[in-house]
């Protein structure tokens, strides 16, 4: 994008003219004109949504395949050998070790990497928007007593803690959401109490205050608009996130519970065995399927900050003129994932 | 400084208590019963009962708590209910292979995401960049197990259908033993590890360079007439050393209480992979072992780094 979209001008007012082809433009339009600039993050949506429709409508591809993603097909799915067949008519994507259509499975899996990718970032959101705005507008003790429980949450071995939550509740799709809330919350507690505290010192604060307006109205009707930005990108980065840590947990076979198709299961049997290494559309589809949609929320997420945010965005080349920037504002908060 | 380096310390305290809390009351509530899991399917019920005794199952939840943490605090972890071996020789076992991963994985990973973020913040807005941010973007979307066993298909198996075998499947061997078949072993977990990781590296290294790099200074030392490498790695990463050390100390902890996935995807025998077969068996004292042990690596990095500080930062001091 270039500087243009950060600094409208009209177009004919170079020549001396004022002109009446100068408009307004909200700051709604500005945003939409810097999204629909940016090619990488419309094609992010383009994919997000086609994902969705692919999970919404899998009981349409279990339909139009004529399988059912649990159903194991001995005799069409597998060769005479017990190994499974590769992509052909009748199994686009291939059977699995079960003999079970991949196709099918991924459409399922899709549900369940959205469901909870989705609902794990907006939980962890939730609470994190709620104690960070606690926690910075209130300051003083409140924010002592919370800020250490962020960096308790921070300090703790979180893979190994979901690992010792598996093993004494059994693995199942609530416990992964409730893990993966549990110590993803503090990222977005972290942003939006430095925000909050920054913006409760200014002017608008205090004039809401001398008007008599209490700390609940301040917080909800002055500061909460103020955090949009911040909100919706660190939600939209949650996702992948989530995505990755649920497929990790069904990895390790401490998430979702088999029949029940999910990626990092898919990709769990896979691997068992190392049936992957006879029959790679095993690893290939499930692979790349959760790449490509964290990759996309990813740059949605990144595209979502460069338009609401165009301050940040501001690099100057200092040879040529501006083209797409981004990742200036590098959280200072040791990130990671499961993925370690 | 004392004062801060007192309160991390007690920090440091107050996080091993609420872990080791955490672990102990989660599996007291825990459904099963140990004593099963000690005796096996075929154990009449005064065995049961013997065995509840001989662990001390048959106590009030806190004096059991309090005989682990006075055990712990003199090195005794307690003993596997698999295998009756103490669980600090069981974690000690599994460490080399750990500890193998982790620091062959952090030097390449240095090595490769910190000079992406240079080379991304100094061109800014160029190809170069987007070269740079589209391999940040790439790394921090891929998952682990998913970049292992692609590589461990392309690298290990196709090679050795054609016919030759250019990286082993995995598994750990001693680097006394053979020091080049020990690092010819590792090689794929080190990249694997690494090429995820680095993403994080070169984006904190590129968006702190690009803070920097409109500074003062920078152009002092500019108009001083030295070198551009000179300006970016003498004057310019030093601002860039306090984020990197702490994601640094941050990583190296995490990995060290166990690297779970990637000690999964190729079979290293190491802590990871240890809690891994102990949660399968329900094995309770590793488990509780392995947790305690990486709130302990996390709890000393954190002490480092914080030191790290005041040595690089006399601001600090």
């Amino acid at each position: 994008m270039t500087n243009q979209t950060t600094h409208p001008k009209a177009p004919s007012a170079d020549n001396g003219k004022i002109s009446e082809q100068v408009v307004q433009r909200s700051s709604f339009e500005l945003t939409m004109r810097r999204i629909l600039k940016d090619p990488a993050l419309l094609t992010a949506v383009v994919f997000i949504v086609l994902l969705t429709l692919f999970a919404v409508f899998a009981p349409l591809v279990a339909y139009w395949t004529g399988h059912d993603p649990n159903t194991q097909f001995r005799e069409t799915g597998m060769s005479p050998f017990g190994l499974p067949v590769g992509p052909n008519h009748e199994f686009l994507l291939g059977a699995d070790q079960l003999g079970r259509d991949v196709l099918v499975r991924l459409a399922y899996g899709a549900r369940i990497s959205l469901a909870v990718g989705v609902l794990a970032a907006l939980a962890s959101a939730l609470i994190g928007i709620t104690i960070g705005m606690i926690s910075g507008f209130f300051g003083g003790w409140v924010d002592v007593v919370l800020g250490r429980i962020m960096d308790l949450v921070m300090s703790v071995p979180f893979l190994l803690c979901a690992l010792a939550l598996v093993s004494v509740f059994g693995p199942s799709l609530g416990l992964s959401i409730g893990v993966i809330v549990f110590f993803s919350w503090t990222t977005m507690g972290r942003v939006i109490r430095a925000e909050t505290a920054s913006l409760t010192k200014r002017e608008f604060i205090e004039a809401s205050r001398s008007l008599g307006a209490g700390p609940i109205s301040i917080l909800i009707r002055d500061i909460l608009p103020n955090l949009s930005v911040p909100i919706i990108v660190y939600t939209t980065m949650m996702i992948p996130s989530s995505i990755v840590f649920e497929a990790t947990l069904s990895f390790l076979g401490l998430g979702i519970t088999p029949p029940t198709a999910s990626w990092g299961g898919m990709l769990a049997d896979a691997g068992a065995n190392s049936v992957y290494l006879v029959a790679w559309w095993l690893v290939i589809f499930p692979g790349i399927a959760l790449l490509t949609s964290t990759l996309a929320f990813n740059i949605l997420g990144d595209g979502l900050r460069d338009a609401l945010d165009p301050k940040g965005r501001r690099i100057k080349p200092r040879k040529k003129k501006s083209v797409l920037s981004g990742w200036l504002t590098s959280r200072k908060t040791p990130e990671g994932g499961p993925n370690q | 400084m004392i004062r801060y380096l007192m309160q991390r310390l007690l920090f440091a305290c107050l996080v091993l208590v609420s872990l080791s809390v955490f672990v102990f009351f989660l599996f007291f509530v825990a459904p099963g019963d140990p004593a099963r899991v000690v005796a096996g399917d075929k154990a009449t019920e005064a065995q049961l009962v013997q065995i509840r005794e001989n662990l001390g199952l048959d106590r009030p939840i806190v004096v059991q708590y309090g005989s682990f943490v006075s055990k712990a605090l003199h090195g005794d972890l307690g003993y596997s209910y698999r295998n009756q071996q103490p669980v600090l020789d069981l974690i000690t076992r599994r460490i080399p292979a750990t500890v193998s991963l982790v620091i062959g994985g952090v030097i390449v990973w240095l090595a490769i995401g910190i000079p992406i973020g240079v080379m991304s913040a100094r061109n800014a807005g160029t190809r170069k960049d987007r070269l740079g941010q589209t391999f940040i973007l790439i790394g921090l979307s891929f998952p682990t197990f998913v970049l292992g066993m692609l590589s461990l298909y392309c690298l290990y198996f196709l090679p050795r259908k054609a016919g030759f075998m250019l990286f082993p499947a995995g598994g750990y061997k001693p680097f006394l033993d053979n020091p080049l078949d020990w690092a010819w072993h590792l090689v794929l977990p080190w990249t694997t590890l690494a090429l995820v990781t680095s993403a994080i590296y070169a984006r904190l290294t590129r968006g702190q360079l690009l803070q920097v790099l409109g500074e003062d200074y920078i152009r002092t030392a500019r108009a001083k007439g030295i070198s551009e490498r000179k300006v970016i790695y003498k004057h310019a990463m030093r601002a860039t050393l306090t984020p990197l050390i702490t994601q640094l100390g941050a990583d190296i902890a995490f990995l060290l209480g166990g690297s779970i996935v990637i000690e999964q995807v190729y079979g290293l025998q190491g802590v990871g992979a240890l809690a891994v077969q102990a949660v399968a068996n329900q094995d309770r004292p590793i488990i509780i072992g392995v947790v305690m042990l990486g709130g302990l690596f996390i709890v000393i990095a954190n002490i480092i780094v914080d030191l790290l500080y005041t040595l690089l930062d006399p601001r600090m001091r």
